[in-house]
């Protein structure tokens, strides 16, 4: 297996490309700006030596490119800046804020994993029209659904009519956070589950018809064992790909459910930071958010082709 | 051992549907297989062939179910037994081969596992002893190099290595009974005689029985010493290769014989049997074979004809099987 | 073998019956997507004859009322009455979803497509860019856009424009790389009809229907959109009616007045479903063969 891993580095190599590519569209997003965007930041109020001394550190007076270097060269030194609201260095203030997301994130799959695995493969066991057009329905109603409104009706149900659990924050414990953190977890799985649910149960649905089922069968096979041992592995292989495309989407979503619980992420970081205009801070966190898309793209490589021997991306181009 | 290994008895296949409705796919199929005896089962698709075969391993597809009927092996009946008795059965008595190597491989596990499967639950062996034995059960099956290609998944073979590779998987627990559902249709012509010889060679070592189901007479003709014709679900014809061969009882296989190419006779034109088999749905309530047969009588039609004792040895279903033996014009 | 052999076998066939020869209106998903929708722009384009009050005029003294005869779904906190809100809502989000689809549709189905068909460093730049743009998660970008470009409709349309044409453009590249294989634009080229006729006449309406029916599932996605923008405070400017606004207004007072932020969010569900089925039945009626 080891050799198949050799894509890696030249995965690696291509996302250099993409990554580039988001500092370029970050660093121009200062540059859209109408006028000096040394006043852009610091507002209209600032005053002429303030803003003289921004724009000679930032560079403004140098050709473009050179500025695109200046700011990469922050990117890669950490240097980011300090808030402007707060004066803290940016780059703090995101990793304070990046576990929060992350644990957010991956309570969210892990519920997500909970609920549809089990719902996946009752649906697989009884193919029926009746449950084809549940599984459809469902499927419609959540992708009909906006997040932020689920979010807020499970408030709603759990936390204002039965007290359940808290309306928002985050808590101080680590046992505080995974309470704090269940509804929008929740939430969040909720918006995975139906493409979850629909994937895993075609290709259970598929395994179960197989050859090679009938082939365990015919060694005596059955039961759990069976499932473990030939269909799980093989009904998994698709379904690792969707979660992983989904993952990219689910950063998007997790910055509203920070809103609309309150929890200190990066989402709820880059919010703050457009309304009080912070602009270093909504830079550093389009940057993060969108390396960390990369990233996860990787890593759902590295493990679909762990988990599926016939799979070698070493040699094939990206379509 | 007294009796015959394998006893089916009027074992009736199909599908249950609402209202207590059936409808039947094998028809009363009788056949017995003793210790040793390599049978085999001949027809078209949709003869039903591997459905029979299907119901003896306990293997078949979900909403087809056996409808009536007895399939006892050493003397039990498989059909009520317990569910976990006849899975026990599954490995160390009879074993399955299936027909495309490649779909019946699981394809995220090494071979070497997959050989090891049974014997690691049946004969409760250890892991490193279970894959001890499939390595041997590979050198058995004639796969060169057998150490290195274990660890191989089954897209990294050739085909012909697949069917051996299940072919061991089948043999690992050392079963008293084969059944083999068109193992080599899938393969090259040349590699189809290699594996046949290897299953006869094994059966000849161990004298496991062999229930062979395919539809090329040169195969049956090859490895079996007595065959069974199968036509719209039900058993046509009976008896040894060489006598059936020599001398048909059946129009049917009369008509297969006499549309099998002869490449003894290059010039001889192709002959085709005309017209489809039944719908299965739409079997005719005399003969199914009568809408194409050349000896059809009017009494053909009306009921069917039962599988009959026609010479020792010899049974056919057909009102006129005597008249097979009449030397044609 | 005698010749009396064939006597009346004819192989029983039973008549084909596939979705395609199906007329439209027998398609009961298209037929429900076509009434759920229907009925929703009649009631945007008819909404100031429908609305009992004026959307936008506060009336303090009547602030969070509960459900009454006056006011079927209450009033939200500046007295508004919230029914008439929805109503007026419905124009601005089925509006602004509808246009927002139009220009991505057209500027990444054409990218998409002259990268597919011609190929070469040109699809690879295209390419390279369309994955810059996937790597950001689409609501990143477009509230970073909206913040850059400053609050209001514009805005929105030039951010959603910006980061959605991305999958009409991944979409159409697919389509005409198949496309362009095919025997009857092989025959056309060799001809001798021109690039340009062949993307237009032979190619283009083939193709086209994926990308419109994919347009149907943005719509959605772009309400979606306006919604979400809406409940972050930076969408439509207050006081216009518009369902996002409306629940951020409504979440304040999930406790005592709860209809205010769950009616508005039925609201999109029901559009999002009406919509929904309309593009399944599209997708049915355009590509019989293609089954989901």
């Amino acid at each position: 297996m080891l050799d198949r891993l050799k894509f890696i580095p030249v995965r690696l190599l291509q996302s250099i490309p993409v990554a580039f590519g988001v500092t370029i569209i970050v660093f121009f997003m200062v540059h859209l700006l109408p006028g000096n965007p040394a006043v852009a930041i610091l507002g209209q109020t600032a005053t002429p030596e303030r803003v003289a001394a921004l724009s000679e550190k930032l560079g403004l007076n140098d050709p473009l490119w050179q500025q695109y270097l200046l700011f990469l060269k922050h990117v890669v030194t950490g240097d980011l800046g300090n808030s402007l609201t707060y004066g803290r260095p940016v780059k703090d203030m995101v990793l304070q804020a990046v576990p929060v997301t992350l644990t957010l994130l991956f309570y969210a799959l892990l519920i997500s994993l909970i609920i549809s695995v089990p719902l996946a493969g009752l649906a697989a066991s009884a193919p029926g029209r009746l449950r084809d057009f549940g599984v459809r329905v469902f499927t419609l109603l959540g992708q009909g659904m906006p997040q932020f409104w689920v979010g807020i009706m499970l408030i709603l149900l759990l936390a204002v009519k039965v007290r359940a659990f808290p309306v928002g924050g985050y808590g101080e414990t680590p046992l505080e956070h995974i309470y704090y953190l269940f509804l929008p977890a929740l939430t969040l799985a909720l918006t995975m589950t139906p493409t979850t649910i629909r994937s895993l149960r075609a290709s259970t649905i598929n395994v179960l018809g197989s050859d090679y089922v009938g082939t365990a069968r015919s060694k005596g096979a059955a039961g759990i064992f069976l499932f473990r041992r030939h269909v799980m592995r093989n009904a998994a292989i698709p379904t690792v790909s969707i979660i992983g495309v989904n993952l990219g989407y689910l950063v998007g979503g997790s910055l509203v459910i920070e809103k609309v619980f309150a929890v200190p992420g990066i989402g709820s970081l880059m919010l703050n930071s457009i309304f009080t205009r912070d602009f270093p801070t909504i830079q550093a966190v389009a940057l993060f958010v969108a390396l960390f898309v990369v990233v996860v793209g990787i890593v759902t490589d590295v493990v679909y082709t762990a988990i599926d021997p016939r799979v070698d991306l070493s040699s094939k181009e990206r379509a | 051992m007294t009796g015959p290994l394998l006893s089916v008895e009027d074992l009736t296949i199909g599908t249950r549907h609402s209202g207590g409705r059936t409808v039947p796919i094998v028809e009363n199929v009788s056949f017995d297989v003793e210790p040793g005896q390599r049978l085999g089962i001949v027809g078209e698709s949709g003869s039903g062939k591997s459905l029979t075969l299907r119901a003896i391993a306990g293997l078949l597809p979900r909403g087809v179910e056996v409808l009536a009927g007895r399939i006892e092996y050493g003397g039990r009946d498989l059909l009520t037994m317990p569910a976990r008795q006849r899975r026990a059965l599954m490995g160390p008595e009879i074993a399955m081969i299936f027909q495309e190597p490649m779909t019946a491989l699981n394809p995220v596990m090494r071979v070497v596992d997959q050989i090891a499967e049974a014997p690691r639950r049946h004969l409760g062996l250890s892991p490193k002893e279970a894959r001890d034995l499939a390595v041997t059960m590979m050198t058995r099956t004639g796969i060169p190099d057998p150490a290195r290609r274990a660890r191989a998944y089954p897209h990294e073979l050739s085909g012909g290595l697949r069917q051996r590779i299940m072919i061991a998987m089948a043999v690992s627990c050392g079963p008293r009974l084969l059944l083999c559902d068109e193992p080599t249709t899938a393969l090259d012509v040349t590699v189809q005689l290699q594996v046949l010889r290897l299953l006869e060679r094994l059966c000849d070592d161990t004298g496991t029985s062999l229930v062979f189901v395919t539809h090329d007479l040169a195969v049956v003709n090859q490895t079996c010493s007595e065959l069974a014709v199968m036509y719209a679900g039900h058993i046509v014809e009976t008896g040894t290769v060489a006598e059936t061969f020599r001398q048909p009882r059946h129009p049917y296989t009369k008509a297969l014989l006499e549309s099998a190419p002869d490449f003894d006779r290059p010039d001889r034109e192709l002959v085709s049997i005309p017209g489809f088999p039944p719908n299965v749905a739409d079997r005719p309530a005399g003969c199914p074979f009568a809408p194409r047969c050349g000896y059809v009588q009017p009494h053909c039609l009306e009921s069917m004809p039962p599988l009959e004792e026609v010479a020792p040895g010899r049974e056919a279903a057909c009102f006129e099987s005597a008249r097979l033996l009449e030397v044609p014009a | 073998m005698s010749a009396t052999v064939l006597t009346g076998i004819r192989a029983r066939r039973r008549p084909v019956r596939s979705r395609a020869l199906k007329p439209w209106y027998r398609n009961g998903t298209l037929v429900a997507g076509i009434v759920i929708v229907g009925l929703l722009v009649l009631i945007a384009v008819f909404a100031p004859l429908l609305a009992p009050y004026d959307p936008i005029k506060q009336n303090l003294p009547q602030a969070l009322q509960s459900p009454s005869a006056a006011h079927w779904l209450g009033t939200d906190k500046y007295g508004r009455d919230i029914l008439s809100r929805l109503l007026y809502g419905a124009r601005v989000d089925l509006r602004v979803g509808f246009l927002a689809v139009l220009i991505p549709f057209v500027v990444g189905s054409v990218l998409g497509a002259l990268a597919g068909y011609f190929g070469g460093w040109f699809d690879a730049i295209v390419m390279r860019i369309v994955d810059v743009f996937f790597a950001f998660p689409f609501y990143v970008l477009v509230i970073a856009l909206v913040f850059v470009l400053g609050a209001g409709e514009s805005s929105i349309y030039l951010a959603i424009a910006a980061v959605s044409w991305v999958s009409y453009a991944k979409i159409m590249r697919g389509e005409l790389l198949v496309a362009k294989k095919q025997d009857y634009v092989v025959a056309a080229r060799l001809g001798g009809i021109s690039n340009r006729r062949t993307l237009l006449r032979h190619i283009g309406p083939n193709v086209l229907s994926q990308a419109v029916i994919y347009a149907m599932s943005d719509i959605v996605m772009d309400i979606m959109a306006i919604v979400t923008l809406g409940y972050l405070g930076l969408g439509i400017a207050p006081p216009t009616a518009e369902w996002g606004s409306m629940i951020l207004d409504g979440q304040e007072f999930i406790t005592t007045q709860w209809q205010q932020a769950t009616i508005p969010g039925l609201a999109v569900v029901v559009t999002s479903l009406g919509l929904s089925f309309l593009g399944d039945g599209l997708a049915d009626l355009l590509n019989p063969e293609r089954r989901r």
